[in-house]
């Protein structure tokens, strides 16, 4: 800046218009910054110009003043849009450079599976809590008499016989591998307080063949209730809403008689075929093999708790009922879940267990 | 219980539209469950019919079979033209049995009919002839199994109708039928009969039921063949003598069609007689041979050293627990399971002894389990039969030995013992309807139980009931439930949810253990529940020394196996052997895991008290201390990758860092923390193995496993593996956990890089450091291992993140070093680390 330029209009304009070339053509954030320096920092021709105002008289100072002041005004407004362009450029110029092909494959860690067996057992349970129940539990190695004397099945019982039932050697100290789970019912009313609402998870050990439909070690999920007033028709309510549950609302069930040592009323409960919807009945044109045309599928069994059951355990059995129930879980998921072969079950392959994805089932 | 329908509606007046699948389903809703109901004889199809042979000429061929060319008149809807063969209208057909005359009644199949199995007939030209058919035995049309030779029918059929040339031989040879093959529970033993299942048939469809039983039994008498009752296992013995009988007579085509149907073969006409009347009575009968019979009958307990050869040929060493039928000669049966060889019946035999006798359930159920003789009678004795049917059953023998085989029934009889009176007592009206959560009118009751036999007293609103002889099911109150629930139908009961206490949900261990599983699952480890038997090489495979734990195996009297006869003591195995399974399958990169009971340590005598009252505490705690160990443990087993190497990059073997961290997950799971400590357990590598322990207590081991156990299990190179005991882990969890005040003021970061020597342990240090640093530590943090460079050989640097922060004040640098400075001297002080000064 010289003497020979006076700050006129002309001349703050000039500088103004240069400035506004300048930043009209940075297209990156770096250039801008570069032209920011030099248009509006402490050497560019504005600020220098500023200096000067100090030796105009007082007449001129306030024209120039207000001539720089708004020059500096458009310079950084200027600025400031330009920015704000070139900044958007840069993003969406660096949005598209970053693509990724979504359709890579990615694992935060390896996926895991829960057992068909758990998933299911553990849905259970659930569907019981809701209804106020608990869950009791006992050891698989159990004593004769917890398995089968309690229960009321006599000494000459079948299901006695060695060709049945695990025993621990030697035989004559009385243990064995429970051969369901209604030993943890005898436990529950020898130890709990009445009433009792209990469901029973767990292992249970026949000494059976192992094939495609038999397993020496399987699953039970029984349930006990022993209250005042307890009748058949709430052990059928109890099982429609399991079954309501577990299968999907409109599950029919069917209660057959049978024969139980430690239920009195016994019964079956068979599912409605959820295939053929006994439509295979008489039909032999249309065969079900799930329900072997016989339109209802097989459960579990069920009954009033044998009052000899109740005495066994202290239960005064003028004041008190129970029913009692039981569920092979493994042959639930197998008709649930159309499972073919029960030997998968056990024989480990990691197919098995991730073929049922998820836990919320 | 195989039923041919047709015998059920000879004893219950069914009405003639109730189908087969009615009856069936009333049997399934009275709790007799139907297996199937098979057609037969549906299959045959055509022009099937009666035939008269006529002619035949015997042509031997080169093969040495001899065929028959035979002219049969199969009337005149059926014959052909005549020919040179025979000049009258006929058809000629080539057989290959020799059994027929010319003369005989027999049956052809013609052109165009079907057989059993759907065997198609045609014309055929066969040795040399065109047969127009085929002349049938009995297999072909699938009422018996003999091919012997075809058959020929009698002139009159069992209803007495002539047969001629062009009839139809169904109803001759009772063709066609339904056969209900029903599951019969233990409970219902008097429905191993037609007459139990005509009663129950009765009862449903309200139709008039024809008891084949009639006769009551008479008071006792020994006019007969002596017998002598020396057991009380033996309520009665009935023995009816028959003389003189033909035993060249054929059994009748109705008799034999009816046991095969029942699933019993023919033999003769004095043993099929038997059989016939025990399906029809639910009676077993025994027929002796009266000539080879020497003394006194006489049934008594077995005495040591006793033997018996058994109708089916084999030597039987007997019990003292045996109840025997026996002569002068020694035993001659073993009571309600079998008869004997010296005394059976032969197609010699003219004198019969029919012996019906009545035999303790049990007695006869532990006979037939330990002699492996499951028989059409024990199935019946063992459950029950009505000593009111061996009187009547005894008769009907009699009188059809006398019909079909011309015997004379002996009327001297003898009857030893006698039927007990049945057990009376008094139920209240209104329990039926109370247990089953139905109303019951009394008077409802009262008539199901009358139908079913009972006799019932009214008294206002209590009922005397007595059962049937054919009913020793009921004895409790609820027994007379269940026959009224059978008969009112379970399927009239309301469905009403009982409304439960409230309940405190799962427990803390059932909510922990779920936690942990699904941590693993959530971890990305597969569940897996394998079988629990065990055989000890599986443990030598581990090396898992003599005096360890998991020796302390629990042996199975009778495993599946013989070479797994024990109860696992750790769940590895089972793992390694699904490991195993895997890659064998293509499944390479493993992460497995499984919860589940093991099994070791003592057993003792378990009691087995009186269930007519709750057992003492004193039994109970005696029950509890004779089973053994049976914690539930969670075992993991890693091979292969962790992470496949991929388009990111390299991947990531699975090791002993995950095997640690996996363990760590299981325990994060619960609130826990391990601590970790170099151990030296097998099945793991001795220098990569640590001990896991909470508060103090060592509950389980993870890291690599030893190189020679990877060997010899046949597991991947560097498989790592996890057991520990999950019920511990629980219990040493804090229940609750607490949740402390979060401090807002800035955290102070300070690194410290320590030089120890290189087998002091990362762990040691970092507890070194937490103590020394006191409460102003937030957390202690490994950040790099370094050997090598300026690390003097032997050393190791370690190098920390720890981290400083106060509840209540921002922390001065003074306060910060000297806390630094404390943790630095605890570690020198109890490692040897140095700070590193370079």
């Amino acid at each position: 800046m010289s003497d020979a330029q006076p700050l006129d209009e002309a001349a703050v304009e000039a500088m103004v218009s240069e400035a506004l070339a300048a930043i009209a053509v940075a297209d990156t954030v770096a250039d801008l910054r570069s032209v920011r320096l030099a248009h509006t920092g402490e050497k560019a021709p504005l600020a220098l110009a500023n200096r000067e105002i100090g030796r105009l008289s007082p007449a001129d100072r306030k024209v120039v003043g207000q001539l720089l002041g708004q020059a500096r005004a458009r310079v950084n407004e200027a600025l400031a849009a330009r920015q704000e362009a070139v900044a958007a450029a840069e993003t969406a110029q660096a949005l598209v450079a970053e693509r990724i092909d979504v359709t890579l494959p990615v694992e935060l860690s390896p996926v895991g599976a829960v057992h068909p067996i758990t998933g299911l057992m553990d849905r259970l349970e659930d569907v019981f809590v809701a209804m106020g129940w608990e869950v009791a539990e006992g050891p698989e190695l159990e004593a004769e008499w917890l398995n089968f004397d309690a229960l009321n099945f006599r000494p000459d019982h079948p299901a006695r016989l060695m060709q049945d039932t695990l025993f621990v050697s030697p035989v004559e100290k009385h243990l064995l591998m429970r051969t369901h789970t209604s030993p943890v019912q005898i436990r529950a009313m020898l130890q709990r307080e009445l009433p009792i609402y209990v469901v029973c998870p767990g292992k249970v050990y026949r000494a059976d063949e192992y094939d495609a439909t038999h397993l020496p070690v399987f699953h039970q999920l029984e349930g006990l209730v022993v209250d005042k007033g307890i009748s058949m028709a709430h052990l059928k309510g109890t099982l429609d809403h399991m079954a309501r549950s577990v299968f999907g609302e409109g599950m029919e069930t069917r209660l057959r008689p049978h024969y139980f040592p430690f239920t009195e009323p016994s019964a079956e409960i068979d599912l409605k075929c959820f295939v053929c919807k006994g439509a295979s009945v008489g039909n032999p044109d249309a065969p079900c093999r799930t329900c072997r045309s016989e339109g209802w599928i097989e459960w579990g069994g069920c009954g009033v708790v044998n009052p000899r059951v109740l005495q066994a355990c202290g239960i005064d059995t003028d004041v008190y009922s129970g029913f009692a129930f039981g569920m092979g879980i493994d042959r639930t998921v197998m008709f649930r879940n159309s499972a073919t072969d029960l030997r998968d079950f056990v024989e480990g392959d990691v197919r098995f267990s991730r073929s049922m994805k998820g836990m919320a089932r | 219980m195989k039923a041919p329908l047709s015998w059920l509606r000879e004893v219950v007046a069914l009405p003639s539209d109730v189908t087969t699948t009615a009856l069936s389903e009333a049997f399934v809703r009275a709790g007799l469950n139907v297996e199937s109901v098979e057609p037969v004889g549906h299959d045959i199809l055509g022009p099937v019919v009666v035939g008269r042979v006529l002619k035949f000429a015997d042509e031997p061929q080169k093969n040495g079979k001899t065929i028959r060319w035979v002219q049969v008149d199969v009337g005149p809807t059926h014959n052909g033209p005549g020919d040179a063969d025979w000049e009258g209208p006929h058809r000629s057909v080539v057989c290959g049995a020799l059994n027929f005359a010319v003369g005989d009644l027999v049956v052809v199949s013609l052109p165009g009919s079907s057989l059993a199995g759907g065997f198609q007939i045609a014309a055929r030209k066969t040795y040399g002839h065109v047969s127009d058919g085929m002349i049938c035995a009995e297999d072909e049309l699938g009422i018996g199994h003999d091919h012997s030779g075809i058959i020929v029918l009698p002139t009159v059929d069992d209803a007495g109708r002539r047969l001629e040339p062009g009839d139809d031989p169904a109803e001759a040879l009772h063709l066609r039928d339904h056969v209900l093959d029903i599951d019969v529970t233990p409970d219902m033993g008097y429905c191993l009969s037609i007459r139990g299942l005509g009663r129950e048939a009765g009862q449903a469809f309200e139709a008039r039921f024809a008891d084949p039983v009639q006769r009551a039994t008479p008071a006792a008498t020994a006019a007969g063949y002596p017998v002598v009752l020396n057991a009380p296992e033996c309520g009665l013995f009935v023995a009816v003598s028959v003389r003189g009988i033909d035993p060249t007579r054929p059994t009748p085509r109705w008799m034999s069609r009816r046991l095969v149907l029942a699933g019993m073969r023919s033999i003769s006409l004095a043993v099929d007689i038997t059989n016939y009347v025990m399906i029809l009575t639910g009676q077993p009968l025994h027929a002796y041979d009266a000539d080879k019979l020497s003394g006194s009958i006489v049934v008594r307990k077995a005495s040591a050293g006793e033997q018996i050869v058994t109708l089916d040929g084999q030597t039987r060493r007997l019990d003292a627990d045996d109840l025997l039928i026996t002569d002068d000669s020694g035993p001659i049966g073993i009571a309600g399971v079998m008869g004997g060889e010296s005394t059976e019946i032969s197609d010699s035999s003219t004198n019969v002894l029919i012996e019906a006798a009545n035999f303790d359930p049990d007695t006869i159920s532990r006979a037939l389990r330990r002699h492996g003789l499951p028989s059409e009678a024990s199935k019946r004795f063992h459950r029950g039969v009505d000593p009111n049917a061996a009187y009547s059953a005894a008769h009907l023998v009699a009188d059809l030995l006398n019909e079909l085989a011309g015997g004379t029934p002996v009327e001297a009889e003898t009857i030893a013992g006698g039927v007990a009176a049945m057990p009376t007592q008094v139920i209240d009206a209104a329990l039926p309807g109370r247990i089953l959560g139905l109303d019951v009118p009394s008077e409802r009751v009262v008539s199901i139980l009358r139908s079913s036999g009972v006799t019932v007293e009214v008294d206002a609103d209590q009922l005397s009931v007595t059962p049937p002889t054919w009913r020793p099911d009921l004895v409790d109150a609820y027994d007379y439930v269940e026959e009224v629930g059978r008969k009112v139908g379970f399927d009239a009961l309301p469905s009403l949810v009982p409304v439960a206490p409230a309940g405190r949900g799962l427990t803390h261990v059932q909510l922990a253990r779920r936690a942990v599983n699904r941590a693993l699952v959530d971890a990305g480890l597969v569940e897996l529940l394998t079988l629990p038997f065990l055989a000890s090489s599986e443990l030598d495979a581990l090396a898992i020394p003599a005096n360890d734990e998991r020796r302390q195996l629990v042996r199975l009297a009778n495993p599946l196996a013989e070479t797994s006869p024990y109860l696992r003591s750790t769940l590895l195995p089972g793992l390694f052997a699904a490991v195993a399974r895997n890659t064998s399958r293509g499944n390479d990169d493993l992460g497995l895991f499984e919860t589940g009971s093991v099994f070791y340590g003592p057993t003792g005598v378990a009691p087995i008290p009186s269930v007519a009252k709750r057992p003492s505490a004193a039994e109970l705690t005696e029950i509890e201390a004779a089973l053994p160990s049976q914690p539930k443990h969670l075992a993991i087993v890693l091979a292969g990758a962790w992470r496949k190497a991929g388009w990111q990059g390299a991947g990531e073997a699975a090791g002993w860092q995950q095997a640690f961290a996996l363990a760590d997950v299981a325990a994060t799971a619960v609130g826990a923390t391990f601590v970790r400590s170099a151990a030296e357990v097998a099945p793991w590598h001795p220098g990569r193995c640590a001990a896991l322990s909470v508060a103090g207590e060592v509950i389980g081991y993870a890291g690599e496993l030893h190189p020679d156990v990877v060997r010899a299990a046949g597991l991947p190179s560097r498989t790592c593996a996890v057991e520990l005991n999950v019920d511990a882990l629980i219990r040493l969890a804090p229940d609750k956990g607490t949740i402390a005040p979060l401090s807002s003021h800035p955290v102070a970061k300070e690194d410290v890089a320590l030089v120890v020597d290189a087998v002091v342990t990362a762990g040691d240090v970092a507890a070194a450091l937490t103590e020394g640093a006191g409460a102003l530590l937030e957390s202690v943090a490994l950040f790099d291992v370094f050997t090598g460079g300026a690390v003097p050989a032997g050393k190791k640097s370690l190098a920390f993140a720890l981290r400083f922060r106060a509840p209540d004040r921002t922390l001065a640098e003074a306060e910060i070093a000297a806390a630094k400075g404390a943790a630095v001297a605890s570690a020198h002080e109890r490692t040897g680390a140095e700070l590193r000064s370079f």
